[in-house]
Parts: structure tokens; sequence; C-alpha cells
């Protein structure tokens, strides 16, 4: 974020009629600079500010309070780098990241599938029924979930020991614990990225599929081989949204467990959150949101890359 | 031997869409029950004596009239200004070239990779600076930018012809007047999408009420119940009243705009 303030008022009104000779006056070179006024002392603000001070506060001892803090160069990084909490949190929330992707895109296109299916019946309930989880906060998923999975108390467990099943240690074994978590957001996440799958299906020309049923593609084929490669844009979105919303996952694990049981599943925002404001200590954690800014910087590269090379081919 | 194909696929959505409700039923059924039914065995779906007594609890004892009004003011507030500052800044892009502009989109387009999240101690600091630290101000400035926002009404003003706003200019309308009298009312379809997606946004958003608010009578709802939620003996009884009040306006809005909300035209990055 080292992007730097636009102050545009003075320099373009010198080349711009030579562009648009006709039609520009004054005032309209003016008018979107008023327009854009407020969204750039915003950005400015609460943006390329905070960002910067990121940066800064990373070198330094900073606690939080008053003014005062010193340069100590490299400490922070040099000491985040043999935190051992540090990388328990990161690589739990890269765990999360590699089981969390391929559980939300497949789930949302399987129901965008179904919902866009011209033999299922009631879609018009069903759609109302898979939108109800965006109404729901974070929070309120959370609890709503650590309700129905509580290890002593919670319906599923009560299901499987009336089955005769042992009970699932939902809260106290992190693997489990980490699964709920996965199982939470794939329900939180369906309904947008469904209503982004469900518009892309719409748009695919009916043609298409119907020249290959003739052919005698059956459904899968048709599915793998038309529907599929014509979604790729959509699938790149979610994907990249999905990356990067699980990277950053906090509110729902908060009302759902706390990360825990102890630290287990901790994930990265919640370890800054945990180190700049319960422990003060405002640099350390710049340190490690400095980190965590990195990768989805790199994860978007990469992303993109795979784009332009799809684009391409 | 139509009916008897969509059998299957008829099944499998509705199994789905079964898993997809139950969480929530369960969870509403029991908010009805009395806090001694909650946990006694064996669990029964329906409530056997059906009792409010949690909402009832939830809302007096923990102040959630205030909690309930401060979430409502912010969520209002900032949509208000969110789909102001939004338009002006996406109908700027849409209609006005100079290099500045595309230098401030590409700006724009880089906060996306920039979440609150990521930048949390320093955010924290700035709105501190500023002078809103602790107060409702100090959640709804920060959140008014979106490159959501922005990027939809850029969109839609694109698609309005040029014609039209040379026309206007030629029968002497100001630039300003031109926006505010004729190209703002056009777009009125975008603002409502935008409206309903940012007051859910600021309805539902944690990370910065928990950041900014520190003083329990500033509490947004979603601050409140996850003060419940995190205290080592969870009082579920108005933990579910609470939950399920707070839920409330978000319902109503959906069935008010639900078909804007399924129906919305969405494409590119609308997620907050």
């Amino acid at each position: 974020m080292s992007a730097p303030t636009q102050l545009p008022v003075a320099t373009p009104i010198a080349d711009a009629p030579r562009r648009r000779p006709r039609t520009t006056r004054r005032s309209q070179l003016v008018a979107p600079a008023i327009l854009i006024s407020v969204a750039i002392v915003l950005f400015a603000l609460f943006f390329v500010w905070p960002g910067a001070l990121a940066v800064m506060y990373s070198f330094t001892d900073y606690r939080g309070v008053g003014s005062r803090f010193n340069f100590i160069g490299f400490q922070n990084y040099t000491r985040l780098f043999a935190d051992d909490a540090f990388y328990a949190s990161l690589g739990r929330t890269l765990l999360y990241t590699v089981l969390a992707v391929p559980a939300h895109y497949v789930v949302s296109l399987a129901v965008a599938v179904l919902l866009t299916s011209s033999l299922a019946k009631g879609k018009t309930s069903a759609r109302v029924v898979f939108f109800l989880p965006w109404l729901i906060s974070p929070i309120v998923a959370g609890v709503i979930w650590r309700w129905l999975f509580g290890e002593n108390f919670g319906l599923v467990n009560y299901l499987i020991a009336a089955m005769g099943g042992q009970g699932i240690r939902w809260e106290t074994d992190a693997t489990a614990a980490l699964l709920l978590i996965v199982i939470v957001g794939t329900w939180g996440s369906t309904a947008f990225n469904m209503l982004l799958f469900v518009a892309a299906i719409r748009n695919i020309p009916r043609s298409y599929l119907e020249a290959a049923e003739i052919d005698g593609a059956n459904a899968w084929q048709r599915f793998r081989r038309i529907t599929l490669p014509l979604l790729a844009p959509t699938s790149f979105m979610v994907i990249l949204l999905t990356t990067i919303g699980s990277m950053k996952e906090f509110a729902m694990i908060q009302a759902l467990n706390g990360g825990g049981p102890g630290t287990q599943n901790m994930f990265i925002v919640q370890y800054i959150y945990r180190t700049g404001f319960e422990r003060a200590n405002i640099g350390y954690a710049s340190a490690a949101s400095m980190i965590l800014m990195l990768i989805l910087v790199v994860i978007a590269l990469i992303q993109l890359r795979f784009d332009r090379n799809r684009d391409l081919s | 031997m139509k009916a008897l194909r969509s059998i299957p696929s008829t099944a499998i959505l509705w199994i789905v869409a079964l898993l997809y409700l139950i969480p929530v039923a369960w969870f509403v059924l029991s908010s009805f029950k009395p806090g001694s039914e909650l946990f006694s065995l064996p669990l029964r779906l329906f409530p056997q004596d059906w009792t409010v007594s949690g909402y009832v609890t939830a809302w007096t004892r923990f102040d959630f009239s205030r909690y309930f009004f401060n979430t409502a003011t912010v969520a209002i507030i900032t949509t208000i200004l969110t789909v102001l500052v939004s338009a002006m800044t996406g109908y700027a892009f849409a209609k006005y070239k100079a290099w500045w502009l595309k230098a401030f989109f590409i700006c724009i387009l880089a906060t996306t990779m920039l979440p609150t999240e990521v930048i949390m101690p320093s955010s924290f600091i700035v709105v501190r600076n500023v002078g809103l630290f602790n107060t409702l101000a100090g959640i709804i400035v920060p959140s008014i930018l979106t490159a959501t926002g922005i990027f939809m009404f850029r969109q839609y003003f694109s698609t309005v012809p040029d014609e039209l706003l040379e026309a206007a200019r030629i029968d002497g309308l100001g630039e300003f007047r031109l926006f505010w009298l004729i190209m703002l009312p056009l777009a009125r379809p975008i603002a409502v999408v935008l409206a309903i997606f940012s007051f859910q946004w600021r309805w539902n958003d944690y990370i910065w009420p928990l950041i900014i608010l520190t003083d329990p009578k500033n509490y947004t709802l979603q601050v409140a119940l996850r003060s419940i939620v995190g205290a080592d003996n969870i009082d579920w009884s108005v933990l579910l009243g609470a939950s399920v009040i707070s839920l409330i306006p978000m319902v109503i809005l959906f069935i008010v705009f639900q078909r804007q909300i399924v129906n919305a035209d969405i494409n590119s990055g609308l997620k907050d």
C-alpha cells in the first residue's frame, strides 16, 4: 500500500483539451475532481495512512499508548520468524484454506447446478433456503453451529449416541474442531458463490447443451465438457475470493470455538488481534500483518497469472 | 416420464437444502424452549412448553434495545453515505476521462486486496488519532468507502449513452445538476442493490466495532453477542434469544427485497 494520494486538480487542465477539443470545458475537469474528492480523502485516511503506519510500526516497539516508540530495525521480524505460536497459527490458516477452498467451490457449484437443473422441482423455495445463511452474521453462525455441535449437549452428538455411536469431540479435539470450521464456513459462503454460479450458468447458450445432447453426450459429459469450461471466469473469481476470505477468517471462529481447543485452531488474524490488542504490542502485530499482506498479494498474483495463461490458450 | 426422471434431482436438491435448513431450524426452535428444557434428555425438536423468556431476558437484562439502536444507527447512516459516495465516484470514473481518474481507479482496485483485518492494529491507531475512538462515528466513517459499490455504479453509468449527457449540457445543465437531477435518479436500481448489501455488511460487521468500541454503551449487536458467547459459562437461553433478535431486521430486509437480492446482477467482487 505505498500508492501515493492523488492530488489531481492542477495538472490535467493543460493536456486534456488536446484529446477532447470539442467538448472539454474547464468544468468537466473540475467536476470529476470534486466528485471523487470524498473518496480520495477516505482512501488516504483509511487505506494509505494505516498501510503506511503498519509498515512503519513493524520496525518499532510501539505499544499502542501515547506516541513514544523506538525504531528497532528488523527485530520484530527476527522474533516473529522464531515464534512457534506464529508458525502454528500461520500453518493452521494455510491448512484451513487448503481444505476450505475446494469445499466451498464444489458445494456452491453443485448447489448452483441443482438450482438450474430443468429436472429438479421446488427450486424457488430451495433457493430461499440456500440463501438463508447470507442473512446470518458470522457471529450468529458460530452460535448456531456451536449449539448444534456442542460436545455434551448438541443435537448431533445426541443423535450419534442414540444410534449407538461414540460422540465426536467437536470442542476438545483439534482436528474435529477444524473440520467443524470448514463445515460452517462452507454453509455460510454457499449463498454468495451460488448466486455467481447461477448467473453464469444461465448465460450459457442452451443450444450448446442441446447440440451435445443430440450427439449423445450424457449429463456428466455435458457438464464436464461444456458447462465447466464456460464457467472458468466465474470459477476463477470464486476461488480467488474464497482464498482471501479463508486467509482472514476470524469472526465466525470467535463465536464457534474461539480458536480452540486451547490455541490449536488460532488463525493468523486472531493471532494479530491477540498480540496487537490483548497484549498491546502494536509493533509486533504490525510485523505479522505485513507477512499476511505479503501472502495475500502473492496469492493474488499467482491467481492472476493463471487467469492470464488461460486467456492466452 | 419427465416426472419420473425428475425424482433423483429433486431428492438430492431437497436433501441438501434440508442440511442447510436444519441448523437454523434447531436454533430457532430451541430459542423458544425454557432454560430447563434446553439440556434435558431426550432432546426434542419442538419445545414442550413454548416460552419467550429467553427473549425477554436478553432484551431487558442485556440492554439489547440499546445495542439494537446503535447497530441500526450505524447501518443506516453508513448505507446512505456509501451509496452517495459510491455513486459520485463511480459516475466520475464512468463519464469523465483523465489520467488521474485512471490512477485513482487502480488505487480503489488495490483496496480490495487490503481488507481491514490485515491492517487492524494500525487502522485502530488512525481512528484514534482522528479522534473517533469509542464512538459510533469511528465505525461509520472508515466503512463508507467500498470498492464494490464504486464498481457497481461505474459499470452502470458506463452503459448510459454519452449523448444523454451532451444533450443535457447543451440545454445548459451544469455538471453537478446533471449528476444530481438526471444521472442519480437513473441509477436507482443499482442504488437499491448496493443499499441492501451495505446494510447487510454493516449490520453483520464484527471487526470494526470490535477494535473501535470499548464502552459497552456503544456496543453493536455483534460485539454484544460475542461477549455473551465468550463468557466462561454461556447462558444459552439468553444467547439463543439474543441471536434470533439480531436476525430479525435482516429477515425483514430479505422478505421486502427478495427479488432484488436474489436477482442482483452481481459480477465482480461483490463481497465486503
